[in-house]
């Protein structure tokens, strides 16, 4: 499995993907995974109120990873890379004990995420399982 | 040019309502034709701002059968979905149709009916504007509001207690708001020790859930003199997005929606913040009335906290902002919401309020959908 974060060719990276770049307007051609790296919490809540098929309560943060060139999906163009570049994901946490904003998490696959078909959205519309963020 | 003009304006009462969808809509209309003594008939358009009666209620298609029940047949109708902000878009709508000159008569109802659904159903409702990656871990709107207002506390170093007392602010003027859900004031200790929702907010930094409708009536400023000397003008309206995925923003306590909507007013109205007189704010969260009142430009950002300790923004301060009471008092049905804002706006300018009332000659309101997702701002003026 991948967490798959979407670069157009002039290097800006967006999770989840986009039709058209929604810095410069380029179609992105490269995916890079963030499964195996390593991220840091811009902020997280507990939800205590949540929607049928939801965990309660449920632990989400904003999670932010660094991308750098040696992550590109087997491109060798140095001009694929911005430096410094970044990308964030919302996803549950695994626990909010101890979580403060700056922590390291990783992300762990979780094969349902929530109970498909309970909520409002048509369950063969998306998928259900993905990545949680595990505390390092 | 000739400016558009709102001649008529209603709310009913907000609050756990034993109507349906079309029925909050006919009542709101009504009431406001009333006001604007004018007809049904005389309708060239007629607007409906909703989000979702077809999610809620099963009843789609409520534009039509409202100009049915009122008599407007056959005037052209359309529903307008913007999420939580379809009043402000519905008023931008209402505005466009006048000021092409495609109408001279339109009229607005936006209503929601929701109470009649669990808080987790209507959330779920709600949180279906989501992207699926966001939809799949279970985020509602609350917990988009739960981790901003930590990193905004985080960031600009402001106390928890500044959330609180915008809590305390808005309940105390819905006490003077006969259509309010909630008449009632709340101390800090109550906000404070209330049930945790989307740590670190709890119950009271949220509005309710709430049925209800609110309408007004548009026409060019010479038609409007036919009818009456109490109106007010639509001076600046403007409407824009910002990502539809929440985390992609760079600066999480910013709403680029509130700023760029608001730029689109202003330079349309030929006004500034410094002229804003009354504010009514998208409070759906205690923290989106400092977001907003930041990146509308009356304060400084990271400093909006300071301007609620202050005072500034109570009833008696320099800058009044939701003397209704806003969504957090008042209530939050979706399509309602923007409508409502500026009847509320209507009644302060024609000096209608009662115990509410301001002194203001020019009003903004900010309406916000999803988590800033769309965004309009209107801002009402005496003629
Ligand atoms: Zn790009």
């Amino acid at each position: 499995m991948t967490l798959d974060a979407y670069r157009c060719e002039n290097g800006h990276v967006t999770y989840p993907g986009h039709t058209r770049c929604p810095d410069c307007g380029e179609p992105q051609t490269d995916t890079v995974d963030l499964s195996e790296e390593t991220g840091e919490v811009v902020t997280w809540t507990t939800s205590t109120a949540t929607p049928p098929g939801v965990r309660e309560p449920n632990h989400l943060a904003i999670v932010e990873f660094e991308v750098s060139e040696s992550h590109s999906d087997g491109s060798s163009d140095s001009s694929a890379g911005v430096d410094g570049e970044t990308v964030r994901a919302l996803g549950q946490l695994t626990t909010a004990d101890g979580v403060e904003i700056g922590d390291e998490v990783e992300p762990v696959y979780v094969e349902e995420l929530r109970e498909p078909g309970a909520g409002i959205r048509e369950p063969e519309s998306q998928e259900w399982d993905g990545y949680r963020f595990e505390p390092v | 040019m000739d400016r558009v003009a709102i001649i008529g304006a209603s709310m009913t009462q907000f609050g756990d309502r034993d109507a349906w969808i079309r029925e909050l809509l006919a009542e709101a209309g009504d009431s406001a034709l009333r006001d604007a003594g004018v007809d049904g008939s005389d309708l060239d358009h007629l607007y409906v701002s909703n989000m979702a009666s077809g999610e809620f209620e099963g009843q789609t298609g409520v534009p039509n059968a409202l100009a049915h029940d009122l008599n407007a047949v056959p005037a052209y109708t359309a529903r307008i979905d913007q999420t939580s902000s379809s009043g402000g878009a519905g008023i931008f709508a209402a505005w466009q149709s006048v000021a092409s000159g495609a109408s001279e008569m339109t009229m607005l109802v936006g209503g929601e009916k929701m109470t009649h659904r669990t808080t987790g159903e209507a959330t779920d409702v709600i949180a279906s504007l989501t992207h699926p990656v966001e939809y799949k871990h279970g985020v509602t709107l609350p917990s988009f509001a739960g981790m901003t207002a930590r990193k905004y506390l985080d960031e600009y170093d402001a106390p928890r207690e500044s959330l609180g007392k915008v809590a305390v602010k808005n309940h105390k003027n819905g006490l003077d708001n006969p259509h309010a859900q909630f008449r009632k004031e709340v101390d800090l200790d109550t906000v404070l020790d209330s049930p945790i929702v989307a740590d670190p907010l709890r119950l009271y930094d949220f509005c309710p859930i709430t049925d209800g409708s609110a309408a007004l009536v548009f026409c060019p400023e010479s038609v409007a003199r036919e009818y009456t000397d109490d109106y007010v003008v639509v001076s600046g309206v403007g409407g824009a997005t910002d990502t539809h995925v929440v985390h992609e923003r760079d600066d999480p306590t910013t709403m680029g929606g509130v700023v760029e909507s608001s730029q689109i007013a202003y330079e349309m109205a030929d006004r500034g913040p410094e002229d804003i007189d009354v504010a009514e704010l998208h409070d759906m969260f205690t923290i989106l009335e400092f977001l907003q009142s930041e990146d509308l430009g009356f304060f400084e950002k990271g400093e909006g906290w300071k301007a609620v300790e202050e005072g500034v923004t109570d009833r008696d301060g320099d800058l009044p902002i939701n003397t209704s009471g806003g969504l957090k008092s008042k209530g939050h049905p979706l399509g309602a919401s923007g409508v409502a804002q500026a009847y509320e706006l209507y009644q302060q300018l024609l000096g209608d309020a009662g115990a509410r009332q301001v002194d203001a000659e020019v009003g903004l309101a900010c309406n916000v959908g999803g988590f800033g997702n769309c965004v309009s701002t209107t801002i009402l003026e005496q003629p």
